[in-house]
């Protein structure tokens, strides 16, 4: 008797987007209750892949076998009805619905032969998959309600209530709290051991070889890897992702900060979110922010830029009070902001890349009459994109939903820096981005403090505010619990003082 | 401040009611004809017409789309019965006018779906077009009805009149078809993120279509029972109800956006409407003063409905800290 097939066998997929191919011939395979990392710098083609198992879109060629039997899904329903689930980097949820419309929204079980929708079934059911994955809600719950970690657990019951064989986790923990995580990864070793394949796409190579028992390396398209995750480690890993190995991630940075503040925050507060924040941020310094998902940073961010209120307190930039702040305000005084939800509030998704490049600096483009000119915005975006180092330097005709995750983020990086910031401020610079290109960040944030601005970084990665950071600052609940400087760094340290009463925060709704 | 927020949005969230509430003093306290009963009847008689297509127009609003075609498919589906058929039997006369809106509606619903045209440009054009077409054929003429289905406006059920029962029939029908179906779920997923759910699976252009298709349908229905209430068609006929039709809508809290609202809102919003226009006519306001009062109806309530999202934002907003009371 041959041996049973495996759970799914890849061979030689191919895709092409508008005549350019981005996927040359991808194969692999996966067991029954296996785990299989796929990591790759932005744009080598995961979620490609994966949209292409998923049927969200179609190969041009190549061959995928699900238990043996040909598998070439028309549309994602056959995909869902094939026993595949695709959780996307994006989440896929309806916020106008209640949670158990969401489980059943593709196939409502119905009353006998009537069109009517059977409650009772679908009520026991979600309440039946929300325990397995150990989520305390009612199946009523409408989704707009839910944290970004519960949604996560929603999307995977809904797997679950498929009975799904494999499931794609594309990014999952990227808006995840470290606890939401942990729980995350428990649940995945649960999947696991009832004989579900796992695909586990991420960007935190760490998490990668603590959940998978492979792990397939893809560049540009192409597969350039596989091996056990014991035998790989991190450094073979990325040296495989990026054509060369990184030495040292965080580079040196030589001139110190100036005597001169360009931020000064004087007592800061807002009922509910903030309380007596007081700092300033120097000429040529990186102040990091270090907090826990909730300990209000960005909160604090979104103060001094101007899109949240605050009650007392003063914001000053370089000595200039900034008054009731907006963000028109704010970016006048020379502050610019990467926000952490890079889709909803950083790009325009239907624009080329070029219209997002230049949004925030329009005049710097317009002609003498104030009108736009086409030759200057072509220009300016191709500096930027050179600058960041983007996939694609067709500028002018690739629409920024066509780019990867990580390019996207570039974009966004790019759009503030063609404003030369007095101050930048950073949330989650890095968030989804490849290790390759996140040192491209480092380097430019360098860069742009050595050249005398200031910014305040904020992340969830403790080893990227130790290695950016002039100062950390630590907050936790809205107060700033803690201040290190670069000769004190101490990771315990900084992690304690950024938890501090974290575990009596009032979280209420 | 907090309690405080939460009782401005009770009010906000019930502010339609409350609007009605104040509507129904005001006219009350100054005419003692207003509150009968008998005015009442009335009232949702007239809205009957205008709450079915706001019905219609609720489905094609759910998906985030836009139907400004329903006025003229009235005016055509009404001029061919009163061409051609007006020897028919009633129900033979209703059913030849929902095919007829029907087609109207798949033609829109293929154009929007499957060419991808913008709804508000493809149903602008179809508005004009239909519009010609009908006042070619009836040469622009005032075309009358018989007493056959004229009739139909006096007659009724236990005392109910037919007007009210079909606006009540439909409105049934839809809320069960959105509340109680696959599809009705499914409706709102689409106009929620119409990308996301055809990654879940879901038929979204379909849907869309259907939409349309069941926005026409209503077209129709409201234009018959139009038809047994003024008994004739003219070049006039059915000129602006789409506007009408989406007030009612928005009125009762459906989102321009897609997804949010329900048809009993609509509902809710055609009557108010209705009952504004009702006492208006009864105090013997100046006519001129009509649009105008229903304007800032209508005004009130989008700038509530933007205050209590604005609300709701700010009370699931979650605290970091605990408030200091006060
Ligand atoms: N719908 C599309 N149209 C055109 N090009 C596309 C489309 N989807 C993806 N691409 C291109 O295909 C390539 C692979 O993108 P993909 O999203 O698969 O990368 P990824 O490995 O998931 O990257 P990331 O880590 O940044 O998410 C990129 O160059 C991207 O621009
Ligand atoms: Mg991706």
């Amino acid at each position: 008797m041959s041996p049973p097939a495996p759970l799914l066998l890849v061979e030689g997929i191919r895709k092409s987007f508008f005549g350019v191919e981005v996927l040359h011939g991808v194969s692999f395979t996966l067991g029954r209750g296996e785990a299989l990392g796929l990591v790759g710098e932005n744009g080598s083609g995961k979620s490609t892949s994966m949209n292409i198992l998923g049927g969200v879109h179609q190969p041009d060629a190549g061959t995928m076998l699900v238990e043996g039997q040909p598998y070439r899904p028309a549309d994602p329903g056959a995909a869902i009805a094939a026993g595949i689930a695709f959780i996307h980097q994006e989440l896929n949820l309806f916020g106008n619905l209640t949670i158990e419309d969401n489980l059943f929204i593709d196939n409502f079980p119905r009353r006998g032969g009537l069109p009517f929708i059977n409650r009772s079934a679908i009520r026991k059911s979600t309440q039946d998959h929300l325990a397995q994955v150990d989520l305390d809600l009612a199946p009523t719950t409408p989704v707009a309600r839910l944290s970004q970690g519960e949604r996560q657990l929603v999307e995977i019951a809904k797997a679950l209530s498929r009975n799904a064989r494999l499931i794609i986790f594309d990014e999952p923990t990227t808006s995840l709290t470290r606890r939401e995580v942990a729980r995350l990864f428990g649940l995945v070793a649960k999947l696991k051991a009832r004989g579900i394949g796992i695909i586990y796409i991420s960007h935190a190579l760490d998490d990668v070889m603590a959940v998978c028992e492979r792990v397939t390396v893809l560049r540009d398209g192409a597969v350039v890897g596989t091996g056990t995750s014991r035998d790989l480690g991190v450094p073979r890993l990325i040296s495989l992702m990026v054509g060369r190995s990184i030495e040292t991630i965080f580079p040196q940075r030589t001139a110190p900060p100036r005597p001169s503040d360009v931020l000064a925050v004087t007592n800061l507060g807002q009922p509910g979110v903030a309380e007596a924040i007081t700092f300033t941020i120097r000429a040529g310094e990186v102040v990091g922010l270090a907090g826990l998902m909730g300990s209000g940073r960005s909160e604090l961010a979104r103060m001094i830029f101007g899109l949240d209120p605050f009650r007392s307190g003063t914001i000053a930039v370089e000595g200039v009070e900034l008054r009731d702040p907006t963000p028109a305000r704010a970016m006048a005084a020379g502050i610019a902001f990467l926000t952490e939800d890079r889709r909803g509030e950083g790009l325009l998704m239907e624009a080329p890349i070029a219209d997002n490049a230049v949004l925030a600096s329009l005049r710097s483009v317009a002609n003498a009459l104030g009108l736009i000119d086409g030759k200057r915005v072509a220009a300016a975006s191709r500096t930027m994109a050179q600058k960041v180092r983007l996939s694609t330097d067709r500028v002018e005709d690739t629409l920024v939903k066509h780019l990867s995750g990580g390019n996207q983020q570039k974009v966004v990086i790019g759009k503030w820096l063609m404003r030369a910031p007095r101050l930048f401020i950073l949330d989650e610079p890095t968030r989804g981005i490849d290790v390759g290109a996140k040192q491209e960040v480092y380097r430019i944030i360098n860069a742009l403090v050595e050249a005398g601005s200031a910014v305040l970084l904020i992340s969830s990665e403790i080893e990227e505010l130790m290695g950016l950071s002039d100062r950390i600052l630590t907050i936790s609940r809205g107060e700033l619990t803690g201040g290190f400087d670069r000769l004190d760094f101490d990771r315990e340290a900084i992690m304690t003082a950024a938890a501090v009463g974290a575990d009596h925060a009032k979280v209420s709704s | 401040m907090k309690s405080g927020n939460r009782l401005a949005l009770l009010g906000l969230q019930n502010a339609p009611l409350i609007l009605f509430v104040v509507v129904l003093l005001t006219f009350g306290l100054m005419s003692d004809r207003f509150l009968a009963i008998a005015n009442f009847r009335n009232i949702v008689i007239q809205a009957a017409p205008i709450g079915i297509l706001a019905i219609g127009m609720t489905f094609v609003l759910l998906t985030a789309q836009i139907d400004l075609s329903i006025g003229a498919t009235m005016y055509l589906t009404a001029s061919v019965l009163a061409l051609a058929f007006t020897g028919l039997p009633w129900p033979v006369a209703l059913l030849l006018v929902t095919v007829l809106a029907a087609v109207v509606g798949a033609i829109n619903g293929l154009i929007v779906t499957v060419l991808g045209v913008a709804s508000f440009i493809t149903t602008l054009s179809t508005l004009f077009v239909l519009r010609g077409v009908a006042m070619w054929m009836s040469e622009t003429r005032t075309l009358p009805f018989p007493d056959r289905i004229t009739d139909l406006n006096r007659a009724g059920v236990l005392g109910i009149p037919s007007a009210i029962l079909a606006f009540a029939a439909i409105f049934a029908l839809a809320w069960v078809v959105l509340h109680q179906t696959a599809f009705g779920r499914q409706i709102y997923a689409v106009g929620e993120d119409a990308e996301a759910a055809r990654k879940a699976g879901i038929p979204a252009k379909r849907i869309t279509f259907a939409c349309f298709v069941i926005c026409a349908l209503c077209a129709g229905v409201g234009g018959f029972v139009t038809v047994t209430q003024i008994g004739a068609v003219g070049p006039k006929y059915g000129d602006q109800v789409e506007f009408a039709a989406v007030a009612a809508a928005v009125l009762g809290g459906v989102s321009l956006f897609g997804g949010r609202g329900s048809v009993a809102g609509t509902v809710f919003g055609a009557i108010l409407i209705k009952t504004v226009q009702n006492g208006l006519n009864i105090v013997n306001a100046d006519p001129y003063i009509y649009p105008l009062v229903t304007g800032s109806i209508i005004f009130l309530a989008v700038a509530v409905d933007g205050l209590r999202t604005r609300i709701l934002d700010t009370l699931n907003r979650r605290t970091i800290r605990p408030l200091q009371a006060n």
